[in-house]
């Protein structure tokens, strides 16, 4: 019998490569960082601003009290800097954008008025207003929770079969899977389409759920299936001695210990369908709008001012935000291993 | 040795893989073969798959008969009155902007994650660098578009509200359209999606820079190498076949990439490429012929890739 070591250096701890860290290096690290953030920066600093600042004036002069139109000084020209500072910033685009409310003014302001805007209830019920954001945050969640748990579990139970299993066929089988993760989505779309339409469910939560199980599957599998092969052996072998079944195995042992194999697959695919636009464009479009499509169509369509555009689509990336700083080591090592999908 | 890792001791009917398997193969057979076969049949046939392509043909105009749809999504864009013309218009069209694509993102995200690998290796704050580089893959294509969009914004009036005009005129020039302005718009388009990329090369690339063995840089320390020296002499070569998967996995990404154009200029102003031009055909003119043709011409750029996947596969089930 011959046996392949690959040899791998013995990683110790390491605080090497310090020592050579000069002042050069540093500050153009430091820039390089700057120029990363300064976009996203700009981003969430604008999405509390009124929009007749942010229209006269850059988002980096917003801590200058006096700048910008007349409308949007503070009356008494003697407040404090901290007071005239607090009236140029407001939450309002969070609130326009999560009900909708594409006005003159703003939706609190409209509702306090007395006027109730257009379509607007002038309460709670305003979150679930269709062109809102909070309507589509909660469509994003109906989409993306299924579509991430499913793919999930019909994997967990092919992987085992690739992985301890004995069948004709395994090793081909495996082999189309591998080519199958790089299939580009733009191949299948027409198909499915008319599939779908066939059966009536073009414009539903299902028809999605389906498509992203489908398309998730042979990256999930293969991701599944490399954790539970390097399980030892003699795990199985002793349950095997004591009579345990392929069952028993796959729910008691194999299960519980791929369990972080499964949470890094989770984060990947769970941000994979938040995140996706071109899904849910074709199969939901505007009957059931999540939150890229929401954002994309305020994008592309009048009508929607940097205010409203910049706090939806930082209300967007709040979820993916958390998750990736939260668990972080788990969201890398999903992403690494599954860049090439769709 | 064997292959198969299976367990030779836990016999079983034979049916119970199949029981395992069959769901995820029932579902990947709907919705990914059957589609994939399906796709290719239809782009023979005309706009709504009622009759063969052949039957669009119009009279005195060129005509590849059943294959008519792949003349319109291979010479459509082009304009071939003269060479000269032809040149110009392919470099517009969406086949030389995905070219254009491969060329600049790939590069970028690369060379820009394997210097950052390097540099970022060296200094105190590693993973809070690693961190904000990182980020921007976590987000969505559509919120790095509306990022974007704010940063290249171009306004008429004299206050410039997108950053990036306003460090361009308070250095004296003019304000540039960054978006409608042909063939500028395309790489400012590449570079969001370098932004959003980088992070994922220079992870990869740096984890295997780290398990290159402390004494072989040492080694060359000793006989004099500078950082430069070390960096492309010694760590370059010995990650290469760590590069090589990434380039390939950043092509195959670049070839689908679809949401930045759509959401930023939606392929207007001459930034179309393949995808968002298969998207345009399929759904806007709801021509499913020249759609779906569009869609095969895009997979055989990525079947050398899916070869290339399934041999990387075998050779590592070889070593197992």
């Amino acid at each position: 019998m011959t046996t392949v070591t690959i040899s791998k250096p013995i990683s110790k701890p390491r605080k090497r490569h310090h020592q050579h860290s000069n002042l050069g290096t540093s500050i153009g690290i430091v820039i390089i960082l700057i120029i990363w953030i300064v976009p996203t920066v700009g981003l969430l600093v604008t999405s509390f601003r009124p929009l007749s600042l942010i229209n006269t004036t850059g988002w980096w002069t917003a801590l200058n009290v006096n700048n910008g139109p007349v409308s949007a000084q503070h009356p008494d020209p003697n407040a404090s800097y901290v007071e005239k500072l607090s009236t140029r910033f407001t939450i309002d685009n969070y609130v326009d954008a999560l009900t909708g409310y594409r006005g003159t003014s703003t939706y609190l302001d409209a509702c306090a008025s007395g006027t109730k805007p257009l379509g607007m209830n002038c309460n709670i019920t305003d979150l679930l207003n269709p062109r809102g954001m909070g309507r589509a945050f909660i469509n994003s969640l109906i989409v993306t929770i299924p579509s991430t748990i499913l793919p999930i579990i019909i994997a967990m139970f092919a992987a085992y079969a690739f992985s301890w299993m004995d069948f004709k066929g395994r090793y081909a089988i495996f082999a189309i899977l591998v080519g199958l993760q790089v299939v580009p989505i733009q191949m299948t779309l027409v198909p499915v389409l008319r599939m779908f339409a066939g059966m009536g469910i073009n414009g539903t939560f299902p028809a999605v759920w389906l498509f992203h199980t489908g398309f998730g599957l042979p990256y999930a599998i293969y991701m599944l299936r490399n954790s539970m092969s390097s399980l030892p052996k003699d795990l199985f072998e002793s349950a095997y001695l004591d009579g345990a079944d392929h069952w028993q195995v796959f729910t008691k042992i194999v299960m519980p210990l791929t369990t972080p194999a499964i949470a890094s697959l989770a984060i990947f695919q769970f941000l994979w369908v938040w995140n996706d636009l071109l899904v849910s464009l074709v199969f939901l479009g505007g009957s059931k709008p999540v939150m890229t499509y929401q954002i994309s169509n305020m994008v592309t369509s009048l009508g929607a001012g940097w205010h409203l555009l910049t706090a939806a689509a930082f209300l967007s990336m709040v979820l993916p935000m958390i998750v990736f700083f939260t668990l972080q080591r788990y969201f890398v090592r999903g992403m690494m291993a599954g860049a090439v999908k769709g | 040795m064997a292959k198969t890792i299976a367990l030779p001791v836990m016999k079983q009917k034979r049916w119970v893989p199949w029981l395992y398997l069959l769901p995820a193969m029932i579902i990947m057979s709907i919705f990914i073969l059957y589609p994939m076969i399906n796709t290719f049949g239809l782009s023979f046939q005309n706009a709504d798959s009622t009759a063969s392509a052949a039957t669009t043909c119009r009279e005195g105009q060129p005509c590849w008969g059943v294959f008519e749809n792949y003349r319109y999504a291979l010479t459509n864009e082009l304009n071939m009155e003269t060479p000269q013309t032809t040149w110009e218009s392919f470099w517009i069209s969406s086949y030389g902007n995905t070219i254009k694509w491969l060329l600049v993102m790939v590069t970028g995200t690369v060379g820009l994650g394997l210097i950052f690998a390097v540099l970022v290796d060296r200094i105190k704050l590693e993973s809070l660098a690693k961190s904000i580089i990182f980020m921007p893959m976590a987000i969505s294509f559509v919120g790095a578009g509306v990022i974007w969009k704010f940063v290249y914004n171009y306004g008429t009036s004299q206050v410039q509200i997108g950053i990036l005009n306003a460090v361009i005129t308070s250095l004296g020039f003019e304000p540039v359209a960054w978006l409608s302005k042909i063939p500028l718009n395309t790489f400012m388009l590449i570079v969001v999606g370098i932004w959003m990329w980088t992070g994922f090369c220079m992870t990869l690339l740096s984890s295997a820079i780290k398990a290159i063995p402390e004494e072989i840089i040492e080694a060359s320390r000793i006989d004099g190498a500078t950082n430069f020296d070390i960096f492309t002499k010694v760590q370059v070569p010995i990650i290469a076949p760590t590069i090589v998967v990434v380039i390939t996995t950043m092509v195959i990404n670049v070839l689908k990439l679809f949401d930045i154009v759509y959401v930023m200029t939606g392929g207007n102003f001459g930034t179309n490429v393949i995808a968002t031009r298969m998207y345009t055909e399929m759904y806007t003119n709801a021509n499913y012929g020249r759609g779906t043709a569009i869609a095969v011409i895009l997979v055989l750029f990525i079947v050398p890739f899916i070869i290339m996947n399934i041999r990387r596969f075998t050779k590592q089930e070889a070593m197992r």
